[in-house]
């Protein structure tokens, strides 16, 4: 909820389908901050455990995926969780799944709270790193709607809890690309019309997907044959990419530096916000289906603080604030009833069950040697050259080099000789 | 020839200060356009304020930088004297190890503590965070005081302290007494080096910082990585501004106690 | 009892070897290793496959390193002619921006090069562009001669400033001309300068991973993206960074040894 900055934005209270994300009034954010004052929540006496014994725990989320109450009206969760508890929220921010897994595996960082995506944790169940979960501790987890129980990813719902869920899409500036937006589709990030003007998903598994998909392949698949054609798909669109991103989506898109990028409909509805030029379409052609849940790593050192901090973002109230704030689309039944008509039959955040049956797939998480190909072959296309400076890159350093290592050598020589003299 | 030399000097100074200036004039810009100016505020000030998660890497980085440099004066002041009586081919070892820090590039250096403390992280319960932050900062500050100091020496007579001793000093009231006033200035401006070494680090902090102590330039940098506000500009301004107040009062400072010493 | 002097430097000396010899005997452990413990070329031999990153981080940082060189060598000469008094001013001015956090000062030069950003709405207005700036190799570039440029300032200034002036007026009267002063007594005397400039420039930006991924648009990979990566990036491979980063500290160690054999006061490492 953004009200405060959308209302600098004079124009932005257009877009009828955003209502529930930018149409607020400053009187009606002021309404909200009261009412935060006074948060209800399900069981007092459950969260005062552990008060007063001075515990902290480390949450480790995406960037902007919290309401932080940095911007007036808004409700500032950790700091509620803070207030409520007497247990210290540490929380920092991940760009992509794999950064997460990284810092996790590498044992640089402990955390208590992580929120991976659906294919990161069937990858992280597998090696061990996610513990499971006391759902004795997490009353609140009634709230989790049925759909969203027992996925692929974690089929006993043993060790995550559903937090958002959602699509890819494109969005883009409809002042600048003229094509009707019926006709949108993938291809559109390989328009050589919008050269320098696309930016791409700098993570492997959203960008091959969106290659897979234009390719007709499944966007699970393992068969190194068609990973090696999604990475030349990617490598014939990098001369018109202008940046390969993550959120620095946001601040680009905001701004118009950019005119095309795809990235997630949550974030793409925020954008949206603050420039009224941008649209954002799911294409036909299909899409990435994804969850993202909250998980206990294995090495936490405050499991029960942390089923508590899982609890407590599942308390309808503060589920309601983060959706809102964040406005992707939520698996809480008490949040989902709680937020606008208009949001709740927007096509963006809640597409019709036909659409997801037929249009989307869900990631899984690949063998390790489709892992360790796809990251291969995605390091080769980022690193590769323009085919231009290619040619001459080389020489003309090998040649440098060359030229200042004789003239050292004979700098050398007479410097010998100079002293035996 | 004169006047064109001005006029470059002029130009690189442009290029050097322009994009601060640039910064901070849309640290007081309405909305959050980065290439329109439409009007004054100082909303993005209030912001930065309220924003505890830059408040409380702050106060981290300032904690740390005042530990770090305190601990790695010590550290390295004793480690010069010691150096400076070693012989030859150890002293050249040593010295030779002491400037890998600051030879290495930064990354190879914040990789390197990164896996140490992964390694001692498994096996004895260590935690990233400040503990693991301070080590890394001393260990890039230490060389910094050694060879602000070990100049000194060469300007003092080498016999002076073991006369001392023989005077009947004890060992650390003949340090104190002798040693300690000759090579004053060394360890101050080692000081004063490492803490800004501390204040401004990132690429050592950001390997080595874990997940419970972020300092500024880490937060700095996430913040860049997301949905930017203005007030990022704000905090420039506002680190912009406290630097030109420390250069200024160093600078008066100095020349203060030039005149002085102009005079006696 | 007397206490020696050389005993004052255990703690560091302990430290020195806990904190700065084992880390480095670790990237090169890591990097000679499989993650069983088995001794293996095999992530030596991977770094050749990004041959090209290497390339393009020497290069681009070699490109940085001599624009800095020309910028900065007249700056620092003018620097050292002026009067003294107003010498110590100047020199406050333009290392003012260094103090600056980094990632600030770069990060203004992504609101400076952006499509839509100031120098192209400048450059609008006139009727040009707008052209490509941010997220080419020329900003990074750019990006680390602004960053880098008065860690060459600097050295350079420092040895001049000790050249007596008598000098460029004895070598007048000996009848060379401008250009003769310059390459036979003002260069060579300034030599120790531009060496520890060159390497004070070369270092940072040969392995810096911001600046590239802030200007550069992650299509711009350098040898410190791709350290980064591996640690705490997209493709976590410890043992791949470590053989990278030991390829990279070997470069540096051949530049320095290099960059030693022009100084001629020969404090050598090697």
């Amino acid at each position: 909820m953004k009200k405060i900055l959308s209302l600098f934005l004079a124009a932005a209270v257009g877009c009828p389908l955003l209502a529930g994300c930018n149409a607020e009034t400053a009187d009606e954010a002021e309404e909200e901050e009261a009412s935060s004052q006074t948060l209800t929540v399900s069981d007092p006496e459950y969260y005062s455990k552990f008060k007063g014994k001075g515990i902290s725990i480390n949450v480790y989320n995406w960037g902007e995926y919290i309401s932080t109450g940095a911007e007036e009206g808004t409700l500032d969760v950790n700091g509620e969780f803070e207030k409520l508890t007497g247990i210290k929220v540490n929380y920092t921010n991940f760009a992509t799944n794999e950064e997460l897994y990284a810092k996790l595996k590498g044992g640089a960082a402990s955390y208590d709270v992580i929120i991976p995506s659906d294919y990161m944790i069937s990858k992280m169940i597998k090696e061990g790193m996610i513990q499971p979960l006391d759902l004795g501790n997490i009353p609140n987890f009634k709230y989790i709607m049925e759909n969203f129980r027992n996925q692929d990813y974690d089929p006993e719902n043993a060790y995550s809890v559903p937090y958002t869920w959602g699509t890819v899409g494109i969005i883009y500036d409809t002042t600048m690309v003229d094509i009707p937006e019926e006709e949108i589709d993938w291809d559109l990030l390989w328009n050589e019309d919008y050269a320098d003007q696309i930016l791409m998903f700098d993570n492997p598994r959203d960008a091959f997907a969106i290659a897979e998909i234009m390719l007709g392949y499944s966007l699970n698949t393992e068969d190194p044959e068609e990973l090696q054609q999604a990475a030349y798909k990617l490598l014939s669109q990098k001369k018109i990419v202008q940046g390969y991103v993550m959120d620095e989506i946001f601040d680009k898109m905001g701004a118009g530096d950019a005119l095309i990028a795809p990235y997630y409909a949550g974030d793409a509805l925020t954008i949206m916000d603050e420039n009224e030029d941008l649209n954002f379409v799911v294409p036909k052609s299909g899409t990435n289906l994804f969850v993202d849940a909250m998980c206990i790593p294995t090495a936490a050192r405050q499991k029960e603080a942390a089923e508590m901090y899982i609890n407590f973002m599942c308390e309808p109230d503060i589920a309601y604030s983060n959706i809102d704030y964040i406005c992707y689309s939520t698996p809480h039944q008490g949040a989902y009833d709680m937020l606008d008509e208009e949001v709740r039959e927007s096509h963006i955040s809640y597409p019709s069950q036909d659409f997801i049956g037929a249009n989307t797939e869900v990631f899984v998480n690949l063998s390790d040697e489709a892992n360790l190909k796809m990251q291969e072959l995605w390091t080769d296309m980022k690193s590769a050259e323009d085919e231009n400076t290619n040619k001459w890159i080389a020489p003309i350093f090998l040649i440098f080099s060359f030229l200042l290592m004789a003239f050292v050598l004979i700098r050398r020589h007479i410097k010998t000789k100079k002293d035996l003299f | 020839m004169k006047k064109l030399g001005k006029l470059y000097l002029v130009l690189v100074l442009l290029f050097l200060y322009v994009p601060i200036f640039v910064l901070i004039v849309f640290s007081f810009n309405e909305t959050k356009s980065r290439s329109v100016f439409s009007g004054f505020t100082l909303e993005w000030y209030k912001r930065l304020f309220h924003n505890r998660i830059i408040i409380s890497s702050l106060i981290n980085t300032i904690l740390i930088a005042v530990a770090a440099s305190i601990i790695s004066t010590v550290l390295g002041t004793l480690a010069a004297i010691g150096i400076n009586s070693m012989k030859k081919v150890p002293k050249a070892v040593v010295m030779n190890v002491t400037n890998m820090p600051i030879i290495n590039p930064e990354i190879v250096t914040g990789v390197s503590l990164m896996l140490l403390f992964v390694f001692f992280a498994a096996r004895m319960n260590l935690e990233f965070g400040f503990v693991t932050l301070l080590i890394a900062h001393i260990t890039f500050d230490v060389p910094y005081v050694i060879l602000n100091v070990m100049p000194k020496f060469k300007q003092m007579n080498p016999h002076l302290y073991e006369a001392a001793q023989d005077l009947g000093c004890g060992p650390f009231k003949a340090f104190r007494k002798v040693v300690l006033p000759e090579i004053m200035p060394g360890v101050i401006s080692g000081f004063l080096m490492s803490f800004t070494y501390s204040l401004d680090d990132f690429v050592v902090s950001y390997f080595t910082s874990g997940s419970t102590s972020q300092t500024l330039p880490i937060t700095i940098y996430s913040m860049t990585r997301r949905k930017v506000s203005p007030e990022i500009n704000a905090l420039s301004t506002l680190i912009f501004i406290a630097v030109v107040i420390v250069l200024i009062v160093k600078n008066v400072i100095e020349s203060r106690a030039a005149k002085k010493s102009g005079l006696s | 009892m007397k206490i020696k002097l050389k005993f004052f430097s255990a703690p560091y000396l302990v430290w020195m070897i806990v904190f700065i010899v084992i880390p480095l005997l670790m990237i090169a452990f890591f990097a000679f290793t499989t993650e069983d413990g088995g001794f293996t070329l095999k992530y030596i031999s991977d770094v050749g496959q990004y041959a090209n990153i290497f390339v393009r981080s020497i290069w681009l940082s070699l490109i940085a390193t001599a624009i800095c060189l020309v910028i900065a060598y007249p700056v620092a000469f003018i620097l050292s002619r002026m009067e003294k008094h107003k010498q110590g001013t100047m020199l406050m001015i333009v290392m003012l921006p260094m103090w600056m956090n980094f990632l600030l000062r770069t990060y203004a030069w992504m609101t400076l090069l952006g499509n839509n950003g100031i120098i192209n709405n400048l450059l609008g207005m006139i009727g040009l562009g707008p052209y490509k700036l941010i997220n080419t190799s020329a900003a990074v570039v750019l990006g680390m001669v602004y960053n880098y440029l008065p860690f060459m300032i600097l050295p350079l200034y420092s040895v001049m400033e000790k050249i007596d002036k008598s000098l460029f007026e004895a070598a007048e009267d000996l009848g060379c001309s401008g250009v003769q002063t310059l390459f036979r007594v003002i260069v060579p005397l300034s030599m120790p300068g531009i060496t520890s400039g060159i390497t004070m420039v070369f270092v940072p930006a040969i392995s810096t991973f911001i600046i590239s991924r802030m200007l550069g648009g992650g299509s711009n990979l350098l040898i410190g993206d791709l350290i980064e990566m591996q640690f705490l990036g997209n493709a976590y491979n410890p043992h791949l960074g470590a053989a990278i980063s030991f390829v990279l500290m070997v470069i540096i160690l051949v530049i320095m040894t290099v960059m030693n054999q022009f100084d001629p006061d020969d404090q050598v490492l090697i």
